[in-house]
């Protein structure tokens, strides 16, 4: 325990207005302070740099090597570069006191990442794990490395940063060598100190060389921002065979403040001066504000109306107030165009609405003509909700427009993204906006921290004093982006000999983001549309990620219209593993219709047609794990009132392959399904840390099977009906898996990917799966409630 | 307006507030506490539990008024870095929480029901937390760190 507390000086210091402020410039100051007044020289290159740029551990030749790569001595600086990406010191800097501060541009949600690039930086300089601080999302430091994005934390994320520690080291060790006056390949390095391998008393730290000061020295910058941003340097990263940080599993910084509450999350983020305000959205979709009375809360202290075009708000000194405001606010709202169909005719709707674009991502052979031949066809169709995030809190943020300076504090994971959003609604250049990302009430994609931080920032602007913008409930539940509704078809032939020679998979759905991931263009925000500004909107969707190898196969999909063109409590964006988890709890679900249609087992069906050697690997991993036995052809029986059952389904994600066997038991009589045991074969590459990896899973598949079995937005044609946890159930403590069995596959060999998302995607096919195996009934419909269960046993 | 005298985590406190206001809006806003947290308003998550006079209750439906002259103990005061309650410890040691919007609800109640039922049994337990909410799925941990805080009980 001593070590965790202690890990707690990395954690985020409260964010109060004091801590808030400084948080923002300490970084800054400090090394401004630490520099002193003593200039160095800040001229690049001079006569040894060829000779350096060739040192040990150089990879380029001297001829790529950019002016300034031979930094020496002579060159480091007192002063820190510019943030650019193609300046070391933009991403990993040594402090006075010999510990080190790595730059991280995208953000940790509380499943470790900051923890993961730590051990790799630390890794990289070769100085312990302990020294080294992650500083993380605030655009006065960070680079836009995509924010926190499709699960690419560290197989995008951690590149750059490898990279530059490995540069800095490479730098380190030359200068140790001039400081030293002995050739690099005499030296050794332990935890931050030099030493001269046959001398070891002659030594020299991190510390003494720069400590306090710059690089001042360039990285190859590959001329992206975003996702795809890297840097590299001379310096050849190590081989994972040298790997000591890398792979042990070291705990979080950001859970004693939490347990403690001695730390504080976006909601806390409180600025002097400020205003409290609550945005006011219309209570029928398509709703606009035709009147407000103002005078209805003119009894309620400092409650002030702000409005512009179809934008309301009301804010208030206390919170208390804008709250009582906002609720006492007479308005009178246009009656709703009806945009929505009706609840349970919405895929009717989806099969029925105009196509806006098909798009035929895998097609070989001849689909159509195999399935037409006269073979066996099986078929089925499968029916995946709207869901939310529901953030466990509502979105908040806080927002300080000045005439030449404008602060926001998000919880947005994509803060330099928020950042591009209020510069482009206040139209204001991009760097007079900075933006402060501060961990969030969850965030697992574009949930309602985008809009949030934009709607703080144009208030703040229209009454000209700091906002804090929270919402209620049901703006966080009725008025988040939503993950897109869909339908899934599915076709295949099965020949003579039971061999599966074609195979059709389309998808027909809303777009899987009317409004981008991001919130840099106020034209995918709410108050950008309140506002008036036309709708970018987005169509596009997604196939099955897989290996099977059948002789035909098409994998399609096809999005329709958006219900309300604008402001819609509809409208669609990234939802964590975005459209995978609709996409293969139907593709999932057919591979076991085959498998079941042919009369195979349904690992081994899928085991003969994988052609991917890792991913049979995690197939057989999970089957190993849980201790799959084939049922043959026993007859199962289906009478009892709680049956149990175990369903497999598999899937890729970028690069990530995910097996996953569930265990459930069906209670008849109540509709209740019990996740009880969950085996998880889990491929990542190269594991980076372990514990960390386990919790993220762990968390993923809880999060997956809430939405499997629960998760629904309730509308009416006028009006989103999921307002609060009653109208919008997830899972209970009751439905807690009683065991998670995780299998992590370690292939050091591979680079790392992902983790935050590919089990989800697979979770939801392995409950279906499991419940077929269960009652001999498909349930082809998620979520698979109670009532569903109840309804669809009862016709059976 | 109204004045309420009551005790928050050891130390006499007073709001001049609405009288109806919620104990949430004093501790956070008045008194400008971190925890507990707002997650719905409607005591139907549980984030912005506290114990008021060892019993847990939800401050986002309970008015500032009925707090009047009582003991209102948070997250904060429960257990500190250098004094920290079991369940605290368990927490932590189990590295539960991910987002951390939710723990209040967790931390409060279970701390509250174990002091009353240190023996009770994992359905029991699961009874105490019906209807908390937590929405990163960290319930498999939650549930190691309550058994442990029971362990550590003992």
């Amino acid at each position: 325990m001593t070590n965790q507390f202690k890990n707690e000086v990395n954690a985020p210091s409260a964010v109060t207005t004091d801590s808030m402020a400084s948080a923002s410039g300490a970084t800054r100051r400090d090394f401004l302070s630490a520099a002193g007044a003593l200039v160095v020289s800040v001229a690049s290159g001079s006569l040894p740099m060829q000779a350096l740029a060739q040192s040990a551990g150089a990879t380029a030749s001297a001829a790529n090597a950019g002016a300034s790569m031979g930094t020496t001595l002579a060159t480091i600086s007192a002063l820190k570069p510019a943030l650019k990406a193609d300046e070391l010191d933009s991403w990993v800097a040594i402090q006075a006191d010999g510990s080190v501060v790595a730059y991280y541009g995208k953000v940790d949600l509380g499943q470790s990442l900051d923890v993961a690039i730590a051990q790799i930086v630390a890794e990289e300089l070769d100085v312990s794990y302990g020294k080294v601080k992650i500083v993380m999302g605030n655009t006065a430091t960070s680079l836009n490395q995509g924010g926190a994005s499709s699960a690419l934390g560290i197989q995008g994320g951690a590149k750059p940063l490898r990279n530059a520690a490995a540069e800095a080291r490479r730098i380190l060790l030359n200068l140790a060598s001039e400081k030293l006056n002995v050739p690099v390949a005499q030296l050794s390095i332990n935890d931050g100190e030099v030493s001269v391998k046959t001398n070891p008393a002659q030594k020299i730290t991190y510390a003494e060389l720069i400590g306090g000061k710059f690089f001042n020295s360039k990285v190859e910058w590959n001329k992206q921002i975003g996702n795809p941003l890297d840097v590299k340097g001379l310096a050849k990263p190590k081989s994972p065979a040298e790997y000591k940080v890398v792979g042990q599993s070291l705990p979080r910084n950001d859970v004693a403040w939490k347990v403690f509450g001695t730390g504080g999350n976006i909601a806390d983020v409180k600025v002097p001066g400020m205003l409290h305000a609550r945005v006011i959205r219309t209570p029928v979709a398509g709703g606009l504000a035709e009147k407000v009375d103002e005078s209805s809360i003119k009894h309620i202290k400092g409650a002030k109306v702000v409005r512009e075009k179809n934008f309301l708000a009301v804010v208030a000194p206390r919170e208390w107030d804008a709250v009582q405001a906002a609720r006492a606010l007479k308005v009178t709202w246009s009656a709703s165009p009806k945009p929505f169909p009706e609840f349970d005719k919405l895929h009717e709707h989806i099969k029925q609405a105009p196509t806006k674009k098909r798009s035929e991502d895998i097609k070989n052979g001849d689909v159509n003509a195999a399935l037409n031949s006269g073979l066996k066809v099986v078929e089925a169709e499968y029916l995946w909700p709207f869901q939310s995030h529901a953030s466990m809190g509502p979105a908040s943020a806080v927002a300080d427009v000045k005439a030449d300076k404008i602060t926001i504090w998000t919880g947005s994971q994509k803060p330099h993204y928020a950042r591009d959003g209020v510069a482009a609604l206040l139209n204001v250049p991009v760097d007079t906006v900075e933006a402060i990302w501060v961990q969030g009430p969850g965030s697992y994609g574009r949930n309602d921290a985008g809009d949030a931080v934009l709607d703080a920032a144009m208030i703040s602007k229209m009454v000209g004093q700091p906002v804090r913008v929270q919402g209620m409930r049901h703006d966080g539940t009725a008025w988040d982006p939503k993950a897109p509704a869909s339908v899934h078809r599915a076709r295949a032939a099965i020949d003579a000999n039971g061999k599966v020679v074609a195979y059709d998979f389309t998808t027909r759905a809303f777009s899987r983001a009317t409004i981008d991931s991001n919130e840099s263009d106020p034209r995918d925000s709410l108050v950008g549309m309140e506002l008036g500004l036309p709708p970018k909107g987005g169509i596009t969707f997604g196939t099955p990620e897989e290996s099977y190898a059948f002789d035909n196969k098409m994998l399609a999909w096809e999005v329709i219209p958006d219900l309300i063109a604008s402001a819609s409590p509809m409208r669609t964006s990234h939802m964590r593993d975005p459209v995978g988890l609709q996409i293969q709890f139907a593709s999932e679900q057919f591979i076991d219709e085959l498998a079941y249609a042919t009369g195979e087992d349904p690992i081994a069906f899928r085991i003969k047609y994988a052609k991917a050697p890792r991913d049979i690997a995690a197939l057989k991993a999970a089957a190993e794990k849980s201790g799959w036995q084939p049922r043959g052809n026993a007859k199962r029986d289906f009478s009892g009132n709680v049956l149990t059952g175990r369903g497999i389904a598999y899937a890729q994600r970028a690069g990530t392959i995910v097996a996953v066997v569930a265990e459930i038991e069906v209670n008849r009589k109540t509709g209740r399904i019990w996740g009880r045991k969950f085996t998880v074969a889990h491929d990542c590459g190269l594991i980076v840390n372990p514990q960390g990896l386990r919790y993220t899973i762990e968390g993923g598949l809880v999060q997956a099977l809430s939405r499997t079995l629960y998760e629904e937005v309730q509308f009416t044609p006028d009006q989103v009906k999921s307002v609060d946890w009653n109208s919008y159930p997830i899972l209970d403590i009751k439905d807690t898996p009683e065991v998670i069995d995780i299998v992590l596959i370690n292939r050091p060999e591979a680079p790392p990917t992902g983790a935050g998302e590919a089990t989800c995607r697979v979770l939801p096919a392995a409950v279906a799966n499991a419940f077929f195996d269960a009652t001999g009934v498909r349930m082809r419909q998620a979520p698979l409630n109670p009532a569903r269960v109840k309804a669809i046993l009862a016709k059976a | 307006m109204a004045l309420t005298p009551f005790f928050v985590d050891g130390k006499s406190v007073q709001i001049d507030s609405d009288p109806q206001m919620p104990l949430l809006y004093a501790l956070r806003d008045d008194l400008k506490m971190n925890n507990p947290k707002f997650g719905c308003g409607l005591a139907q998550c549980g984030a912005c539990t506290v114990h008021l006079d060892g019993q847990a209750v939800r401050s986002c439906v309970l008015p500032v008024s009925a707090v009047k002259g009582k003991k209102v103990t948070t997250l904060a005061g429960l257990g500190t870095p250098e004094k920290p309650h079991p369940i605290q410890v368990a927490f932590l040691e189990e590295q539960v929480p991910q987002c951390g919007h939710c723990i209040n609800g967790w931390a409060m109640t279970s701390a509250a029901f174990l002091k009353k039922n240190p023996k009770a049994t994992d359905a029991e337990i699961k009874t105490a937390l019906e209807g908390l909410k937590c929405r990163c799925g960290t319930h498999v941990s939650i549930l190691r760190a309550i058994k442990r805080a029971q362990t550590l009980m003992a």
